[in-house]
């Protein structure tokens, strides 16, 4: 295979969990939440993903599991933060910990296991076309569903009427109410959005990436998502660039130790993270235009009037 | 003491067993209690997996007679010393502490607790109440080092190393120097992923190595992800601290198993005895602590005979994996034909030997 066309095809693979569950994270922060159980989430995701495969064989069944596990841990988190009003970065954490515990206890007895081949979307014959072939259409399908709700959620948010309400519950959750928008209502579904999400991005994991259930095999990917969307200050098509870049420094890095560049591997692991500073001082610099960015009500607890 | 949910089933699991044994056991209350500290969790299917695979032999063979307990993905920061030091508050006569990285915080909690007993896993400092052990895994990457020259084509290896630690340096150079041996022209490309357990990253790492013309894999990674991607593509490979082979059932050759029942069951008998006393114990294929896995059937039976030849050619020290000539990149000399490396040498080894590609990070 060509070595940048292989370089290439490790870059999406890389970059696809991390842009799934940032794309959900981002609707939940537009409409002015902070979740940051995001690892729980995609750790609940992987194992619902892959108990589904191992039960019942059909890879579609297990990705409509891992969707629904996601779902039902931000439901417990919408249920917290909305209906209880608890405070929601205490809350967040608390799903992380409860995602880490369950998904170990509901995967006890699927450690070790292995799936079958891993599910490609086109046929075999479509890898032999050079470059393009080994590198972008050999993924599975939730490669392509990743790449493809990006455009979806640029629409949704600035072309539908639901996503301009979202905005505004985000932006100032006391004037949307007085319009007679429902805050809890609207930030539910959007929580539940950024669950089936990052359950996709965790089953995308375990069911295609590494094919197999090890506990915590998320390995911190939830953390990078949230990074991410803050990296894109909460613009879609910067999300989708920023997984990209962090995907790719981390596959260039691993080549280039294969290669044997004189540099210490600790700094080259240290790369994606370097870039992710450097970009964020980059946009920060324009102080107007990220003050911009942030939802106006991200993180504060709505209290309807009474 | 932080009760986990593994700890809560490692109880239960305890008090079953003693209920199997029957009224007579299950009366008596166990003699020893042994508490165990992970790095990782017990599912990873590598390190951990392992020590908790000796300590469900340890409850296995003396029954009624031990309670364990144990507490999984402990961070090696100061967690590990409010973890240690529960156990020890809480009736735990010996306490396994099984990573590198808990050493301080193992010592300092043994000076507080002169009654417990510690042991330290692949640690070097001891005290009156801490003893350490590792195995020498090295032993089997000497035998796994041979069967890579002899099916490698492109006579290019790879190893996706964690951090570059005596134990992983050692690995790289054991591998290495045996593949030379038999073929000159081989070398070693290296990854480090600078993680214990990553499985994305741990197969990332294989695959790059894959796509720059590595023929044999070998991991000093925690998780079977590598073996997975060699599978995939189709090239052989060899399994870390437990049998992978079901993750890779053509290019698994065989797996350098840790193995801790021996070793766990002995120490405890001793704490029972009163006869424990601290000590160092850095045991391989002779003292029981290493295994080679079963050797894949699709393996020439040349290869296979070649490495049974070399398991007992260490067992009995006619073989040292470290024996002369070992020459360093750049050509100095560590060891002449004749001389083999002191232990003292291997655990503090810090320098590639030649053959293996790049520079070792500082």
């Amino acid at each position: 295979m060509d070595m940048t066309a292989a370089i290439l095809a490790t870059v999406v693979t890389a970059a696809t969990p991390l842009l799934l569950a940032a794309l959900g994270e981002l609707i939940v922060e537009k409409s002015g939440v902070l979740n940051l159980g995001v690892e729980g989430m995609m750790l609940a995701g992987a194992v619902g993903g892959f108990i589904a495969a191992s039960l019942t064989g059909s890879l579609l069944i297990a990705l409509v599991a891992a969707v629904l596990a996601g779902m039902a841990m931000s439901l417990v988190f919408a249920v917290l933060v909305l209906g209880l009003r608890a405070n929601q970065v205490a809350s967040g954490l608390a799903l992380v910990l409860f995602g880490v515990g369950l998904s170990s206890l509901a995967g006890q007895g699927y450690v070790g296991q292995s799936l079958g081949a891993a599910w490609r979307l086109f046929p075999e014959s479509w890898r032999e076309i050079p470059f393009v072939g080994p590198a972008l259409l050999a993924h599975g399908p939730v490669v392509y569903l990743s790449i493809a709700l990006v455009p979806l959620t640029v629409w949704f948010l600035y072309r539908t009427r639901a996503g301009l309400i979202l905005r505004a519950v985000g932006e100032n959750h006391d004037a949307a109410h007085g319009l007679g928008h429902d805050v809890v209502r609207t930030r539910t579904l959007a929580i539940l959005w950024g669950g089936a999400l990052a359950g996709l991005g965790g089953a995308y994991l375990s069911l295609d990436y590494t094919p197999m259930w090890a506990e915590n095999m998320t390995a911190g990917r939830g953390w990078i998502a949230l990074a991410l969307v803050v990296f894109a200050a909460w613009r879609p098509w910067r999300l989708m660039a920023g997984a990209y870049l962090f995907g790719g420094i981390t596959i260039l890095q691993l080549h280039a130790q294969g290669a044997g560049f004189g540099m210490p591997s600790q700094v080259l692991s240290m790369l994606p993270y370097l870039a992710t500073v450097a970009v964020l001082v980059i946009i920060s610099s324009n102080r107007s235009r990220l003050s911009l960015a942030a939802p106006g009500s991200l993180n504060k607890t709505f209290h309807p009037p009474a | 003491m932080t009760i986990t949910r593994r700890t809560f089933t490692g109880l239960a699991a305890g008090t079953l067993a003693a209920a199997a044994l029957g009224p007579r056991a299950a009366l008596a209350a166990p003699k020893v209690k042994a508490g165990f500290i992970y790095v990782g969790p017990i599912g990873d299917h590598g390190w951990s997996y392992q020590h908790n695979a000796g300590r469900l032999g340890l409850m296995e063979a003396l029954g009624a007679d031990v309670a364990t307990s144990f507490v999984e993905s402990v961070s090696e920061g100061a967690d590990a010393e409010r973890v240690i030091r529960q156990l020890a508050t809480t009736g735990h006569d010996i306490i396994f502490t099984t990573s590198f990285g808990y050493m301080n915080p193992t010592l300092k909690v043994a000076r507080q607790f002169p009654k417990v007993k510690f042991e330290h896993c692949t640690g070097f400092n001891r005290a009156g109440n801490v003893s350490t052990y590792s195995g020498r895994f090295y032993e089997g990457r000497h035998v796994v080092g041979l069967m890579a020259a002899k099916m490698t084509k492109t006579k290019t290896l790879g190893y996706v190393a964690s951090f570059p630690i005596p134990e992983v340096v050692r690995g790289i150079n054991a591998i290495t120097l045996a593949a030379r041996s038999i073929d000159p022209e081989i070398t070693t490309k290296v990854v480090w992923v600078n993680e214990w357990y990553d499985p994305g990253k741990e197969a990332d790492a294989a695959k790059a190595l894959i796509d720059q013309g590595v023929d044999v894999l070998f991991q000093h990674t925690d998780s079977p992800a590598p073996v997975q991607v060699a599978q995939e593509r189709g090239i052989k490979t060899v399994g870390q601290a437990s049998d992978m082979a079901r993750f890779g059932p053509d290019a698994h050759m065989t797996a350098i198993i840790d193995y801790w029942d021996a070793y766990y069951i002995e120490r405890v008998k001793a704490v029972m005895d009163g006869t424990w006393e601290s000590k160092d114990t850095w045991g391989g294929f002779a003292a029981d602590m290493v295994h080679m896995a079963p050797f894949n059937p699709n393996l020439p039976a040349e290869v296979v005979s070649m490495a049974e030849a070399a398991v007992e050619g260490i067992t009995s020290g006619k073989i040292h994996p470290f024996a002369g000539p070992v020459v360093k990149q750049g050509g100095e000399v560590v060891a002449k034909a004749g001389e083999t490396i002191s232990d003292e040498a291997l655990l503090s080894m810090n320098y590639y030997v030649e053959g293996v590609q790049g520079d070792l990070p500082a």
